[in-house]
């Protein structure tokens, strides 16, 4: 990549006997929005915080603009950190907050002035400007703590769950306007969360991490579509899947023999490069990409699992419901509500689930 | 009978005009017994004068105040206010770093270490200060110390002295400085700390800008709880300082003890009184005056 912002090399980080960065490499360009996925205790705080320089890498280093930030301390690193608390001061109002890091570097007043008002313009704050944090709403100080970074023209925004301490409602709207603003400023941000729809929503490109380790990097659309492992298949979404032997492998095309199916059907799966018959593998497809029909279909063309519908729930766009297939398995399937008042199947009905070769993925079992 | 019910009724039956007055009543006779009326006597005994053999006569003067002119009292006056000054200042400074320090430790640390402040107070102040003087004096510890040391070859003439008593001073008080601000850094919230670093605030911006203003309430409680204490104090100059320091607790506990003069040791006591209330007063209103300048309620 040419236009490197964050190169991560190999970093390593022990919180005592754990390893809570465990070999980390990522390469993050110039004006991405990248994020770093994973539940709690997946490392990613510690990765954002050895990026704004509070903890110190164990082994392996980072490179922000080609620089080695080793040994630089956080008030020297050209990286600026929206905190989860906003960390807003509380005795200095929205401009004195804002106009805080450029009072640091020692800008002429008439350019902070000028930088600071063009900011608040930005983040839609201009009217507040005068206000004092504990008189401005949630997602005002999420707005303050925004541009208090941006202010800065930082190499590097980090945001740590920055939309976690916003009410339900307010989050959507904050989602679209963070990811406006980022393409407007055109600032590499670096951003942490364990929420996977608001990390699909806002990156270019993302990591999931799960106890110290990169799972997976790629766009979000590469992670939803093409899970490389079963940890990032039922993190990213939901995964229904099933189990079993990999034969017949020609040119990309193979066939799945049910292992937890009691089925003598067979399944038509695309295969990865590399896969070879007779590997364990699970297929793993999306809710929405199964078609749901009453009865057993005789013949689709597709792959076609028998089951019983075990529960459907109503949520307006769309019916979400669990199929039991055979003993042991169920599958949850997504139906748009495409037509008016139609309950597509009721709970109990014989059903057929049915997708196409493509959108099922196969994962090698290790 | 429900033990309840009669303070149920008691609170079901409230006296909105004389159930504030009985709330405040044990507070009130409190300051009125312990506070009010010892400073009338000494306001009434300071307007008296001194009999022959040293009693105090009923006859109303202003001779005492006028006494008070005397440029020595007034040295006296100064060189206390410096001290006590002096010792508020050194207590902030040490107090300020250590009680940030201890603040930022992980909380099972923190208690040892308050703990050991606080064992301080487990033996007498008195007791404490005799262990300055076996330290300081001329054959003392330290001077023994440093002459084997073959650092000194006469001892030092460290007891008896200005220093002694500030020294004495700031041993004494530097608990009473460090606890508020314990308490008020205690408070902040690291990711204010780490904040300012991230923007990039070096050490002495972060103080500044961040912590100062923070802990305000803490830094005026801390000062205030050793600049008056020290500048009454007749323990730690009486022992540490000797013929050679005066400070007005001395010159207070002298008139009473010594000349007998209760009338001018009562003028005096009047007088640094005034000092410490006006003082408070001045700071306060500054205070209020910059904060509603700043907008704040």
């Amino acid at each position: 990549m040419a236009d490197l912002s964050i190169d991560i090399r190999a970093l390593v980080k022990r919180h005592g006997a754990t390893l809570a960065v465990d070999h980390v490499s990522l390469q993050i360009s110039r004006g991405e929005f990248f994020s770093l996925l994973g539940p709690s205790g997946a490392g990613k705080t510690s990765l954002l915080r050895m990026l704004a320089g509070f903890e110190t890498p164990d082994a392996g280093d980072i490179l922000i603009d080609g620089r080695s930030m080793a040994g630089v301390p956080p008030n020297r690193r050209p990286v600026n950190l929206v905190f989860q608390s906003y960390a807003l001061f509380p005795h200095m109002s929205v401009t004195q907050n804002v106009a805080f890091g450029l009072e640091m570097k020692r800008l002429p007043q008439g350019e902070i002035v000028e930088r600071v008002s063009a900011t608040l313009e930005l983040v839609r704050l201009s009217d507040k400007r005068d206000r004092m944090p504990g008189q401005l709403s949630g997602g005002e100080q999420q707005r303050v703590a925004l541009a208090r970074a941006l202010v800065n023209r930082p190499a590097v925004v980090l945001l740590d769950e920055p939309l976690a301490a916003l009410d339900q409602q307010l989050r959507q709207p904050m989602q679209t306007e963070l990811k406006t603003i980022q393409a407007q400023v055109g600032l590499t941000f670096v951003c942490v969360t364990h929420h996977q729809e608001e990390a699909l929503a806002l990156s270019d490109r993302l990591a999931v991490m799960q106890q110290g380790r990169v799972m997976q990097v790629g766009r979000p659309e590469d992670l939803y579509e093409r899970p490389e492992n079963l940890f990032v298949a039922r993190f990213v979404g939901v995964s229904n899947e099933v189990r079993g032997t990999l034969t017949d492998v020609d040119a990309g095309e193979g066939t799945l023999l049910p292992g937890d199916v009691s089925s003598s059907r067979v399944i038509r799966v695309s295969v990865p490069a590399g896969l070879h018959s007779g590997l364990q593998v699970v297929m793993t497809v999306r809710p929405e990409r199964i078609r749901i029909t009453p009865g057993h279909v005789a013949d689709g063309g597709a792959n076609c699992l028998y089951g019983v519908v075990e529960t459907m729930r109503y949520i307006g766009s769309e019916w979400q419901g669990v199929v039991r297939i055979g003993e042991s398995l169920r599958w949850t399937i997504h139906a748009s509500n495409t037509a008016a008042g139609s309950r597509p199947v009721p709970v109990g009905a014989p059903v057929s689930l049915q997708w196409k070769s493509d959108d099922g993925v196969v994962i090698p079992l290790t | 009978m429900n033990p309840w019910s009669s303070s149920k009724e008691a609170v079901a039956a409230p006296c909105s005009r004389c159930g504030g007055w009985r709330l405040l009543g044990p507070g009130l006779l409190w300051t009125v017994l312990f506070c009010l009326l010892p400073i009338l006597v000494v306001l009434a005994v300071s307007f008296a004068t001194r009999g022959t053999y040293g009693g105090v006569l009923w006859e109303f003067s202003l001779e005492n105040y006028r006494d008070l002119l005397h440029p020595l009292y007034g040295r006296i006056f100064g060189q206390s206010l410096l001290l006590a000054g002096m010792t508020t200042g050194i207590c902030l400074a040490l107090g300020f770093p250590l009680a940030y320090y201890i603040a930022r430790l992980p909380p099972r640390r923190q208690a040892l270490l308050l703990i050991f402040i606080m064992i301080l107070f487990w033996t007498n102040f008195l007791v404490r200060t005799y262990a300055w003087i076996f330290i300081l004096r001329t054959e003392g510890l330290l001077n023994t110390a440093l002459m084997q040391l073959h650092l000194i070859s006469t001892p030092l003439d460290l007891l008896y002295s200005n220093q002694a008593v500030l020294l004495g001073l700031v041993y004494g008080y530097l608990p009473f400085m460090v606890l508020p601000l314990y308490a008020a850094i205690e408070r902040i919230d690291p990711a204010l700390i780490e904040a300012a670093w991230d923007l990039y605030a070096d050490r002495w911006s972060l103080f500044r800008r961040v912590l100062i203003p923070l802990t305000k309430p803490g830094i005026i409680a801390g000062c205030v709880l050793v600049f008056i204490p020290s500048l009454g104090a007749f323990l730690t100059p009486d022992l540490l300082g000797g013929a050679r320091s005066m400070m007005v607790g001395n010159l207070i506990q002298h008139e009473y003890l010594v000349a007998r003069d209760w009338p001018l040791g009562s003028a005096l006591s009047m007088l640094l009184m005034l000092i410490v209330m006006g003082s408070l007063l001045g700071y306060f209103n500054a205070q209020s005056r910059q904060a509603g300048e700043r907008g704040e309620r």
